[in-house]
């Protein structure tokens, strides 16, 4: 420890210590603070103090306690072990401390982040004589069932190999590769260490033109999100931001989901925790634990680990992005660590900004959007991380500061809705003030994939809402009854859009996930209806006759009745509605 | 470690300053005496040699020169025996009602430590409170933390008796249970409405209550709940029991907060209240619980006045944030004579879709819910537009919508304070409201459901 430098606590303020006697600590170091070596990091170096916010509960610290310089940024360790772990903001796993420590999270327990003692089976893919550059993948460990870990040349590092040990078992620690560059040897092991506040680097960026499939229909058709493309979901309590979070952590089509809870509810986490590991993939056949991993500071956990939880969480994102992955990493909420911003920024008594929030809370929220995209990485694999941010404004007023600013760095707009929420329509996306700027890239994906005529349907829908919209402000003040038939016909398939297709039962087995391909078919089949009632009403019937045929509720109940796999079964159900408008049509004719 | 300083260098609201200490650890208890009587207080700031000291049974009668001051080398405990139940104690944890000491089997620090997330248990069985809107709409989950947003004048503290003296566990653990009442400066009266509504109900012998009254000194306030908390982890965690926990008034606590943070000179955010509300609260809501290893639960139910009945202010929008769901008490039912005057769609219960339904409820139990949710928003929609254009006007559908409402409110939400409904007479009852509809309008039911409940003739007795 020759080139450690102390520090003793001059000053305790909640997780704010001011540290005197030395000189020598670097900005955004990390600092082992007090006997109980606690986590901190270095935020303000002044001329005769350095200010360190701790990431641990600071209740029982003492004046004069030492304070020891790490000389290195906070960092994360990476590599196998990652996935299916639960992890404090500050990567440390939570089940190993719950080993050590029982049902509280105690202090100072400062250990290993990931299994140092686990043999991997190491399926290696250099020998000596190759040649190495950054980001190559040397090594290959299957972490779980569903994810091949490829180990990488950490970035920075190149050179030819001089040795490397044959297939095996080995510890995360051991040894596998040295290179040699003009300078020296590297010693390369299964794991790596980021500094978490640093983007990893990639060789170039790619356009956002595929969609990241979360088989939400409002979500999919509507407001689609691209891989590598960012969103925001606001809402008030109540509107169900959690449990869009869970629904696209669920079943979004990425091969590695990186769930952040930030200071939420520590039952969400347990709830994680108990249903991921039943529920299946849909696309591997696993169970969607082997793809996730978790980050959980819950609201009552320590505040500045908050703070980090977000850049923890990304690094780990980019980190299998690297390696050629699809990253999905859903933070729940960036209210709650914009929050903890303004509590240490309070604490540091700096000059606030916007109701309390500090100036740099715009700049840090961009920071941390820009690390989404897609990328071609060093190793000629292509890979993207999503980043889907809850935000929690206050009081459900969406002109806050931390909304605001997030929309400015975000293309994507899921805007939920307490009236919504309140009629129990769920997912509550308002259709009228979300928004995804992704659309014009996408139209190639999905008139390519999923049907040719997929972005002109979605517009008819849009179309059909907007509608809606306008005649609502008019039904509000004089009622529905006096409005012409034709405009009747819109509320009808308004609704019938709003509750077959927007709505969407995240228990149930055949609509919590729906493929891309049924979603069409459902578009289809709701627009196929207005066409031919509208012809209807065009010749006098009235909207309360064909309501009365039920083929509205008929429609509003195919997301049950017709299973995800039998597309057949719409072609018959459209004959269906068209026998029965043909014989509307007919009797009326007759009378 | 007995070192005793002489004198205060300043003294601010309930907070003093002490200069010169040695060795001081932060939030360490400190013990101050003023002629012949001790307070006690708690370091909140230490820069330096100099203290920052919260001293909780106020400042009065303090001077720079007339104290003498101990630290006391630990941060506050509780002291932790079965004898506490049945006891009163005040806002730090003595006990006030002449029964003497308590002989404490342990003690620990009130500010408790997180629990880990991978520790806990999802917390999934009900708890039938015998009142039809909570368990039908907004069902209560054993170590749930379910708040109660009320107004001044509304009726929070009868519903919360009544939610006391009903609340039934299905698995027969019944007389495992225990209730933890923690009053915040809450008046006199009220606290001893509370105790005398345990003691009619029989419940006294395993209730404790913390009671920091309205006159009690403010900085006790922050401290209340902890010690209520602490207690509350000792019966579930370590003896196993089922614990109910009523904080009231939450609204007194966060302004007890707002007062000692601008004597300490810090930023305020919204309304004045500090930046750190959110984790202030949240440390003692996420208490709440059921864990690994043991048999026992938290279930919270903290009870909160809006100030101007305005859901948005700063306390009810964090809870409702932190909590898991809400019971909204709202004024124009309470006018309109209902009791409990609950606001149904405000209101909510997080847990309820893994608590409910087929194992645990009935199986008809999340549809009729669902149904009863959409139907009744409808209602409102309908109010709304007879408000412009007057009943009269309404369409034949908007009026039977409007007929619903109406019973809904009278028969389903209205309830006596000594009604206790079982969940099935809760569910039955919800199926004759929804047969007030025709058909076509009840798009949350599935067509099994609908056969099954809506339409089978046996459960149609006693329709409206």
């Amino acid at each position: 420890m020759g080139d450690t430098s102390h520090g003793t606590i001059y000053g305790i303020n909640g997780p704010v210590i001011k540290v005197r006697g030395n000189h020598a600590f670097q900005m955004l170091e990390m600092v082992l603070v007090g006997h109980d070596r606690l986590v901190g990091e270095v935020i303000r170096i002044l001329k005769h103090e350095t200010i360190v916010q701790v990431y641990e509960n600071t209740t029982g610290l003492k004046t004069g306690e030492p304070v020891v310089s790490t000389g290195k940024p906070l960092t994360v360790k990476l590599g196998p072990g990652i996935i299916g772990n639960v992890f404090d903001g500050i990567e440390r796993p939570l089940v190993k401390i719950a080993e050590d420590t029982g049902i509280y999270i105690k202090r100072g327990s400062v250990m290993n982040n990931l299994d140092t003692e686990k043999l991997w089976d190491v399926k290696m893919l250099v020998e000596p004589g190759d040649y190495l550059n950054q980001g190559e993948v040397f090594a290959e460990v299957k972490e779980t069932e569903s994810v091949n870990h490829k180990i990488m040349v950490p970035p920075g590092i190149k050179g030819e190999v001089i040795e490397a040990v044959g297939d095996g078992q080995y510890n995360i620690e051991k040894t596998i590769v040295k290179v040699r560059d003009e300078k020296r040897i590297h010693n390369l092991t299964l794991v790596q260490e980021w500094p978490v506040r640093e983007p990893r680097p990639y060789y170039r960026r790619l356009p956002l033109d595929i969609p990241l499939i979360t088989g939400q229909r409002v979500i999919d058709t509507l407001f689609p999100l691209a891989k590598g493309g960012t969103a925001a979901i606001p809402g008030g309590f109540g509107t169900g931001k959690t449990l869009t979070q869970h629904q696209l952590a669920k079943w979004a089509d990425a091969d590695i989901i990186v769930y952040v809870g930030c200071g939420e509810r520590g039952n969400e986490i347990t709830e994680v925790l108990e249903d991921f590991p039943e529920l299946i993939d849909p696309r591997s056949g696993r169970p969607l634990m082997e793809r996730t991993v978790l980050i959980g500071n819950t609201s009552n956990m320590p505040v500045a680990a908050r703070e980090a939880s977000i850049y923890t969480g990304i690094t780990l994102a980019e980190y299998y992005r690297d390696m050629g992955y699809d990253v999905a990493i859903m933070a729940d909420s960036t209210s709650r660590w914009a929050e903890a911003l303004r509590e240490i920024s309070g604490r540091l008594e700096e000059m606030p900004a916007e109701e309390g929030f500090p100036a740099y809370l715009p700049s840090r929220l961009s920071e941390f959007y820009e690390r989404a995209g897609r990328v071609e990485n060093f190793n000629k694999t292509l890979g993207s991380v999503s980043i889907i941010g809850a935000v929690s404004p206050q009081g459900g007023d969406f002109s806050e500061p931390v909304t605001q600013n997030t929309k400015r760095f975000i293309r994507c707009f899921w805007a939920l809705d307490k009236s919504l929420a309140y009629t129990r329509h769920y997912p509550a996306v308002n259709w009228t003030n979300s928004y995804s700027e992704y659309s014009d890239e996408l139209s190639g994906w999905y008139n390519e994939i999923a049907h040719p005529e997929f972005m002109n349907k979605k517009a008819m829908l849009s179309r059909i809402l907007q509608e809606e919209g306008k005649l609502l402000d008019i039904v509000k003040l004089i009622g529905s009854d006096i409005l012409p038939d034709e405009q009747k016909l819109v509320l009808e398939t308004a609704r019938t859009i709003r509750q077959g297709f927007l709505q969407q039962n995240a228990y149930h087995e055949q609509d919590a996930y729906v493929p891309v391909q049924k979603q069409y078919l459902m578009m289809d089949s709701i627009l196929r209806l207005y066409e031919k009632t509208t012809r209807l009403v065009s010749l006098g019937i009235p909207v309360s006759v064909i309501r009365k045929s039920g083929v509205f509720e008929e429609l509003i109940r195919i997301k049950y009745n017709i299973s995800n796999e039998d597309t057949g079964a719409f072609d018959e159900l459209n004959m269906k509605l068209e026998t029965r408008l043909d014989e509307i049509e007919s009797d009326y004719k007759q009378n | 470690m007995n070192v005793e300083y002489i004198g205060l260098k300043e003294i601010s609201g309930p907070l003093v300053v002490i200069d010169g200490v040695k060795n001081a650890s932060y939030e360490e208890m400190v013990e101050i005496t003023v002629g012949k009587n001790k307070k006690l207080g708690r370091i909140i700031k230490i820069e330096g040699e100099m203290c920052v000291i919260q001293i909780f049974e106020g400042t009065r009668g303090v001077s720079l020169e007339n104290t003498h001051s101990r630290l006391l080398g630990k941060p506050l405990r509780m002291p932790l025996s079965m004898e506490l139940l049945g006891r009163v104690l005040d806002g730090i944890g003595r006990p006030v009602d002449g029964l003497g000491e308590i002989f404490p089997e342990k003690s620990r620090d009130i500010n408790g430590e997180p629990i880990n997330p991978v520790m806990r248990k999802y917390p999934r069985n009900f708890i039938q409170t015998g009142i039809s809107s909570i368990d039908g709409l907004i069902t209560l989950i054993r170590g749930q933390k379910l708040p109660v947003f009320s107004g001044s004048g509304l009726p929070h503290n009868k519903l919360a008796v009544q939610i006391v003296r009903q609340a039934r566990i299905t698995d027969g653990e019944n007389d495992n249970f225990a209730v933890v009442f923690a009053a915040m400066g809450v008046k006199y009266d009220v606290a001893e409405y509370f105790k005398q509504s345990f003691k009619k109900s029989g419940v006294l012998d395993r209730v404790v209550m913390f009671l920091n009254l309205a006159n009690d000194p403010v900085v006790e306030r922050i401290v209340t709940p902890r010690c209520a908390l602490t207690a509350a982890e000792y019966l579930a965690y370590e003896k196993g029991m089922h614990v109910l926990v009523i904080l009231t008034d939450m609204t007194s606590y966060a302004e007890a907060l707002r007062e000692i943070s601008s004597s300490k000179g810090e930023i305020p955010s919204r309304k004045g209240y500090p930046g750190y509300l959110y984790s202030d609260l949240a440390s003692i809501y996420e208490r709440a619980g059921m864990v690994k290893g043991s048999k026992g639960s938290i279930t919270q139910i903290p009870i909160l006045t809006m100030p101007n009945d305005d859901i948005t202010h700063p306390i009810p929008d964090l809870t409702g944030y932190i909590t898991e769901g809400q019971i909204v008490l709202d004024k124009n039912l309470a006018f309109k004579g209902v009791y409990p005057p609950i606001s149904i769609l405000p209101s909510l219960s997080r847990l309820m879709k893994d608590g409910i339904g087929e194992g645990y409820t009935r199986e008809d139990h999340p549809q009729v819910a669902n149904q009863l949710f959409a139907s009744y928003a409808k209602v409102q929609e309908v109010r709304a537009l007879a408000s412009v254009i007057g009943e009269e006007e309404l369409s034949h559908i908007d009026k039977i919508y409007m007929n619903f409402g109406r019973e809904f409110e009278k028969n389903f939400i209205s309830q006596d304070f000594q009604e206790n409904r079982s969940i099935e007479e809760t569910l039955d009852l919800g199926w004759r409201l929804l047969r007030l509809l025709p058909e076509e309008e009840l798009d949350r039911l599935s067509p099994e459901i609908t056969d099954k409940y809506f339409k089978a003739p046996e459960s149609r007795e006693g329709d409206f």
